[in-house]
């Protein structure tokens, strides 16, 4: 069965027709053709699916999308304007959080959760906040500086 | 994973309509946040028909705490109870117990009803339908052995492992229910039926690993509560393979009560162990000295008496254990003295 789903998603209303059995995961990567937000495990375990809906990190993967009817959803796509990345990327970027970049989208929307929640947060916070999400790559040191860095630049104005 | 099956949502605003809607459908499951029901589907371990999304029930929102009680509807979200100043304040082994579950994003999703009704896990369950099917699948889904004990005449011994029950029990916690005969309200230590008995059929009071709940058909959790005790202490702690995400090894909250320099009131519930959560019977013989080897080693003797892990996760049953019982003397030491 199908039915209306209305969201605001990154700022805009939407409004698409959506089967009960769709996941946001899968709205947004085939329907919308927002293909920032990766599939990791598919299973809950790895956060590289990580949307924020309400400002709250969830797993787009264990997340059916009629759930979010009337709802915000927040993606990779949202953060930064053309041409001016936002806290967190530059943040990625400056400190090399980001190896082989496929659970950064995952990564970056929970810290943006976080920073949205607690702009000033302890290493021991950032280090919590970030538990429900995997990297393979950089060993955490860098992103847990990437996410420093950002909190620097959002002390001087830059959103998250 | 598998793709999803078909099937249809059904949005209730109200408990009313939630429990029309299950009385109307037979296959239908209740869905809090997802993050077990979701899992299970795609791994085709369950194919309701009909999902009811009881999250636009407003009424099972609530959370009501005091320094006197507390009452926590079924859908309240585990990082709203982790986080709560008089949750942490009041009830701590309540708060440490939803701040221990799965990981922070996990918890935005998580709801407290969807933690005291978690699915009971095992090696042999947990898996795709694919990896089920080479096995012969087992007694909890449509098999005739269960691979943990293929002696077992029948009886299931998936492990529960939520984190809050046990903390819920340790405080005495009664349990809200609803269904298509009225409400009704249990002491939560009844809605646990996993006593996975060899010697006596599966019943309605007396279940396993894979009828672990007391709930009858089309019922529903719909809040649970519980009365605070002047000068109660309690914690929560467990042991996981990573700290950050994961099912407990051995989880254990402790409550206690001192009088003077004397044990005066002892509960201990642990989790990960027994295809139920385990209120420890026998602990009030323990109680009314002082906290010596003698209270340490009743302790060791009562967890070594009814807490039962198989070998249903990757650490070893007799591992786990030790863990318990470890988990369990640090908690009632550290709370006795702090």
């Amino acid at each position: 069965m199908a039915r209306l789903l209305e969201c605001r998603l990154n700022g805009r209303d939407r409004a698409d027709a959506v089967a009960d059995n769709i996941l946001l995961l899968d709205y947004l990567r085939e329907k919308v053709g927002l293909t920032g937000t990766k599939t990791g495990c598919d299973g809950g375990e790895c956060g590289a699916c990580t949307v924020l809906i309400d400002n709250k990190p969830t797993l787009s993967c264990l997340t059916l999308a009629t759930t979010v009817h009337g709802k915000r959803v927040d993606t990779i796509e949202s953060l930064g304007t053309e041409g001016q990345l936002s806290a967190i990327q530059r943040g990625f970027h400056e400190k090399l959080g980001s190896q082989c970049g496929y659970c950064t989208p995952g990564f970056i929307m929970a810290s943006a959760g976080l920073l949205r929640k607690n702009p000033d947060p302890s290493d021991a916070e950032i280090i919590e906040a970030l538990g429900s999400n995997i990297c393979r790559c950089t060993g955490y040191v860098k992103i847990i500086e990437a996410v420093r860095f950002a909190v620097a630049l959002g002390k001087q104005g830059l959103a998250p | 994973m598998d793709a999803l099956p078909e099937f249809r949502i059904v949005s209730p605003t109200t408990l009313a309509e939630a429990i029309a809607a299950r009385a109307d459908n037979p296959k239908a499951m209740p869905l809090g946040g997802g993050t077990d029901l979701v899992v299970n589907i795609r791994r085709g371990i369950v194919s309701p028909q009909v999902l009811i999304d009881m999250n636009g029930v407003q009424e099972l929102h609530a959370i009501g705490v005091d320094e006197k009680s507390i009452e926590l509807g079924a859908s309240a979200r585990l990082s709203e109870i982790a986080e709560h100043p008089a949750i942490n304040k009041y009830y701590p082994v309540v708060a440490q117990a939803a701040a221990h579950i799965a990981g922070p994003t996990h918890r935005n999703m998580g709801t407290i009803g969807g933690n005291l009704c978690l699915d009971t896990r095992c090696i042999f369950y947990n898996q795709s339908e694919w990896w089920r099917s080479a096995n012969n699948h087992c007694l909890k889904t449509t098999g005739t052995i269960c691979h943990v004990a293929p002696k077992s005449r029948g009886v299931c011994f998936a492990t529960f492992s939520g984190d809050l029950a046990p903390a819920l029990l340790a405080l005495n916690a009664d349990v809200d229910i609803a269904g298509p005969k009225g409400r009704r309200t249990i002491p939560l230590e009844k809605l646990y039926i996993g006593f996975a008995r060899q010697d006596v059929p599966v019943t309605e009071m007396q279940g396993d690993g894979k009828y672990y709940l007391s709930l009858r058909p089309g019922e529903i959790v719909t809040a649970v509560r519980a009365k605070n005790t002047p000068g109660l202490r309690s914690a929560y702690d467990k042991i996981r393979i990573r700290r950050s995400i994961e099912y407990p090894v051995a989880g254990v909250a402790v409550a206690l009560r001192k009088d003077g320099g004397s044990l005066a009131d002892l509960r201990v519930a642990f989790t990960g162990t027994n295809p139920r959560p385990v209120l420890l019977a026998g602990t009030a013989e323990l109680c009314g000295g002082v906290f010596d080897e003698r209270v340490i080693k009743g302790l060791d003797a009562l967890v070594r008496d009814q807490i039962m892990p198989m070998k249903t996760t990757f650490t070893p049953g007799h591992y786990r254990r030790r863990v318990a019982g470890v988990l369990a003397r640090r908690l009632v030491s550290r709370l006795f003295e702090g």
